[in-house]
């Protein structure tokens, strides 16, 4: 049991270029057990750079691997592969019961503590990086979602209008927000605030955004926030790890898996757009959203920052975002400040609009206009 | 004290080392009462920490809206007592003055005590700890220059070492009953002055750079900062050296403690002189941008929950200001710990409560959040504060014996051709 254990982990460091997999390591392939997964995705990192066909055939194959020059990102990934085989190695020692699906977990684990950041990772390793959360995902709770990197068109640049003479504080925004974005259902984080105004001033200060009763209220108006993506966004600029960024696209994003959680950018945000998870996320099996991208609404883990991403997992497949499509009365509009033709462009060339806080120089994709 | 004699053969670094860890591990009983007591507390710590790191952060009283609490506060604070270490350095190695030499390693040695503590709470203020290794050079990503927390990272460890690195080399010469050489310590000690102004100022730069949060939005909190940090920092000294004269053979000339008072004295009005003007602006033409301050001193919106404490602190800081400019009183002992313990707790109040906490108070869109620390929250704080008083007894307790000469390297391997040393040489005053 202990050496047919080590096998799975062994095998790929060991194997020439390619892996035991015909598809090279891609991820593509199709069928495959739990220990076929687990050597095609450590052979994904290791084996292409196993060998060196040019080396001196006179040197051991050791020496070789010693002695040829890597590059920074894949003496990483050489350092994990090494962790995880050792890692691989404790474990069935430890535990000569553990199934294969528990070891392939573990490893996957350890892959995901030391994978990149993903604004660096090459196309290969960003479809290995969705995969492999697919592939945990099942592990864990037997259930299929898929992951996306899908990246920004060019010719793109979203932004968002708000009609603040439609809404009526209806709330169905929040609700279709946290259902698409899987958003922890515990703590209740939402992304949007509606706030209910009393008419005849525009005070967030004296302004109601926790009410709890039949709306549109007598003498109220309603104004929705959220992230207004800012083009000039402090959020960004103060991260001290890069775990947050704007897209080419327009939209600001979190890296997950690379906020170290010191919320530095929530202090810096003056409109209130970034949550935080306190404790663990909580989201029902049967509400998790399996349509999901790796920067929009996959599942978060406790301790890192997330925020609005105008649903990037549907804005870049051409869909609304959910908060759009979920709004009774049409108070939202979304889509490409580049292109002339759109709505967005149509009621920034022919409504007032205004934006928020704008003397602080931050430069909203977000406006407000009345009818 | 008896002259510790170690054996001839062992290597001098290492005897440097053995016999600091024989010293600090052995005294009278009230130093292991007080050792034991820290290490429970820091042990009671290490258990809520523990706490914390089960369930994240949700067992502190931090929220979306109060996202720093006082995990940061502490550390603003403790940045400060680092940076007040400069006051001490500054003029016994630049300016040759005896006075100060005889308090400078305990300068330094607070300095490297309140870093060791500020990390600290920095450290149990991340959500995700583990991944501390995307900080990390060469495997990690630093975004140097934007991010005023990279640049306080930076200065913070590099201060770090500075103070580890000159008191090494001068008790490590001492050890050896050698004079420690000025051309290898003076550039260092020139390079930490500004350092010491810089940590400071780049942890005020980290809040004052947001335009986000009004009330850190001004250009007087950095000054403001090293004010308050040079009014507490030498009155924490003061009460320090009083303890280490009182308990050890240790020779604190009365001429130092004085001049530390003077330094006190003149920060604090300084501080007082600031704040003054932070109130005129913000409540001779109140604005929306004076809410924070208004929360703070006035109570804002039937909230009161801040005020007691604020303005217990500028009492504190007054009180203490006019007893130290009185001669008199600041030249009487028992008068001046009392005035020093005063400032000390009036700068604490001021920057643990009175500076992070009301800059998210209201939060972006006007509400008034609430924010109490939990219990767990405050064990980790006691713990850290204990590991802190840990490091500088240690550092403390290892250094006396060596400045004492009581504790040197055996003659044989004393360098000959270096210039020896007398016993009690220029560092005791006695």
């Amino acid at each position: 049991m202990t050496l047919k254990g080590l096998l799975p982990v062994i095998q790929p460091l060991a194997e020439p270029r390619g892996g035991g997999c015909a598809c090279g390591g891609a991820g593509a392939c199709e069928n495959e057990s739990g220990l076929d997964r687990v050597r095609h995705l450590a052979a994904a990192t290791a084996a292409p750079e196993t060998l060196d066909p040019d080396g001196d055939p006179h040197r051991s194959g050791f020496r070789q691997l010693l002695e040829r020059e890597v590059d920074r990102r894949t003496a990483i990934g050489m350092i994990g592969t090494g962790l995880l085989a050792g890692f691989g190695l404790f474990q069935t020692a430890c535990n000569p019961l553990a199934s294969a699906e528990s070891r392939e977990r573990a490893v996957l684990g350890w892959q995901e503590y030391f994978q990149g950041n993903f604004r660096l990772m090459t196309d290969q390793e960003k479809a290995d990086t969705v995969h492999r959360l697919e592939r945990l995902h099942e592990l864990r709770t037997g259930r299929h979602i898929e992951v996306s990197a899908t990246g920004a068109r060019p010719g793109v640049l979203y932004g968002y209008a708000f009609n603040i003479s439609k809404c009526r504080g209806y709330m169905d925004c929040i609700r279709g927000c946290v259902k698409e974005n899987n958003q922890d259902r515990r703590t209740g984080i939402e992304y949007i605030r509606i706030h209910e105004m009393k008419k005849g001033q525009m005070d967030f200060g004296h302004a109601e955004d926790d009410f709890f009763h039949e709306v549109p209220a007598a003498g109220h108006f309603y104004v929705g926030t959220q992230c207004f993506h800012c083009q000039n966004p402090p959020c960004v600029d103060v991260c001290p790890v890069k775990a947050t960024w704007m897209e080419p696209d327009g939209i600001v994003v979190v890296d997950y898996n690379w906020c170290i959680g010191c919320r530095y950018c929530i202090a810096a945000c003056p409109y209130d757009a970034r949550r935080f998870n306190w404790s663990d996320p909580v989201v029902p099996l049967d509400e998790v959203n399996p349509d999901q991208h790796y920067l929009g609404n996959r599942l978060r883990k406790r301790g890192v920052v997330e925020k609005c991403t105008f649903c990037i997992q549907r804005s870049r497949e051409g869909r609304n975002p959910a908060c759009v499509e979920a709004c009774p009365t049409g108070a939202r509009v979304f889509g490409n400040l580049l292109d002339p033709d759109s709505e967005i462009r149509w009621v920034l060339a022919n409504k007032k609009v205004f934006r928020l806080k704008e003397d602080l120089g931050t430069e909203p994709k977000f406006w407000y206009y009345m009818d | 004290m008896s002259t510790v004699t170690a054996s001839p053969r062992r290597a001098s670094l290492v005897g440097f080392f053995a016999d600091g860890l024989r010293e600090v591990t052995r005294g009278h009983l009230r130093y292991h009462v007080w050792m034991a007591v820290l290490t429970l507390v820091m042990l009671a710590g290490a258990y809520a920490y523990s706490i914390q790191l089960r369930e994240g952060l949700a067992v502190t009283g931090m929220h979306d809206h109060v996202s720093w609490g006082l995990y940061i506060s502490c550390f603003t604070f403790l940045v400060g007592m680092a940076a007040a270490a400069v006051i001490l350095v500054m003029p016994t190695y630049v300016l040759h003055d005896q006075d100060f030499k005889s308090a400078v390693l305990f300068g330094e040695g607070l300095a490297v005590a309140s870093l060791v503590t500020a990390i600290g709470f920095v450290v149990v203020d991340l959500g995700s700890p583990e991944r501390l290794w995307h900080l990390a050079p060469v495997i990690g990503i630093f975004n140097w220059p934007r991010s005023m927390l990279a640049w306080d990272i930076l200065v913070l460890n590099g201060y770090l070492v500075l103070n580890l690195s000159i008191p090494f080399y001068i008790l490590y010469c001492h050890y050896r009953g050698r004079e420690p050489n000025p051309r290898y310590y003076v550039p260092a000690v020139f390079l930490s002055i500004l350092w010491a102004v810089s940590v400071h100022l780049v942890t005020a730069f980290l809040y004052a750079g947001l335009p986000a949060r009004p009330y850190w939005n001004t250009a007087l909190l950095g000054p403001r900062f090293l004010a308050t940090a040079f009014a507490a920092g030498p009155a924490l000294m003061i009460l320090s050296l009083a303890v280490i004269r009182r308990n050890t053979a240790y020779a604190v000339a009365e001429a130092t403690i004085q001049k530390l008072a003077l330094i006190a004295t003149v920060a604090a009005q300084v501080g007082l002189v600031m704040l003054v003007s932070e109130l005129f602006t913000e409540f001779y033409r109140s604005t929306h941008h004076s809410e924070s301050a208004e929360y703070l001193y006035r109570g804002l919106e039937g909230r009161y929950d801040l005020v007691p404490w604020s303005w217990a602190s500028v009492a504190l800081v007054l009180l203490a200001a006019v007893m130290l400019s009185v001669h008199r009183v600041r030249r009487t002992p028992p008068a001046l710990y009392v005035a020093c313990a005063l400032l000390f707790v009036g700068v604490l109040i001021e920057k643990s409560i009175g500076t992070i906490i009301p800059g998210f108070v209201p939060e972006p869109w006007g509400k008034i959040p609430r924010y109490v620390p939990t219990w767990v929250e405050l064990t980790v704080c006691a713990g850290l504060w204990a590991l802190g008083a840990f490091v500088f007894t240690v550092l403390a307790k290892a250094a006396i014996p060596i400045e004492l000469a009581h504790l040197a390297a055996p003659p044989a391997e004393a360098d000959a051709a270096a210039p020896t040393r007398e016993p009690g040489g220029v560092t005791s005053s006695a």
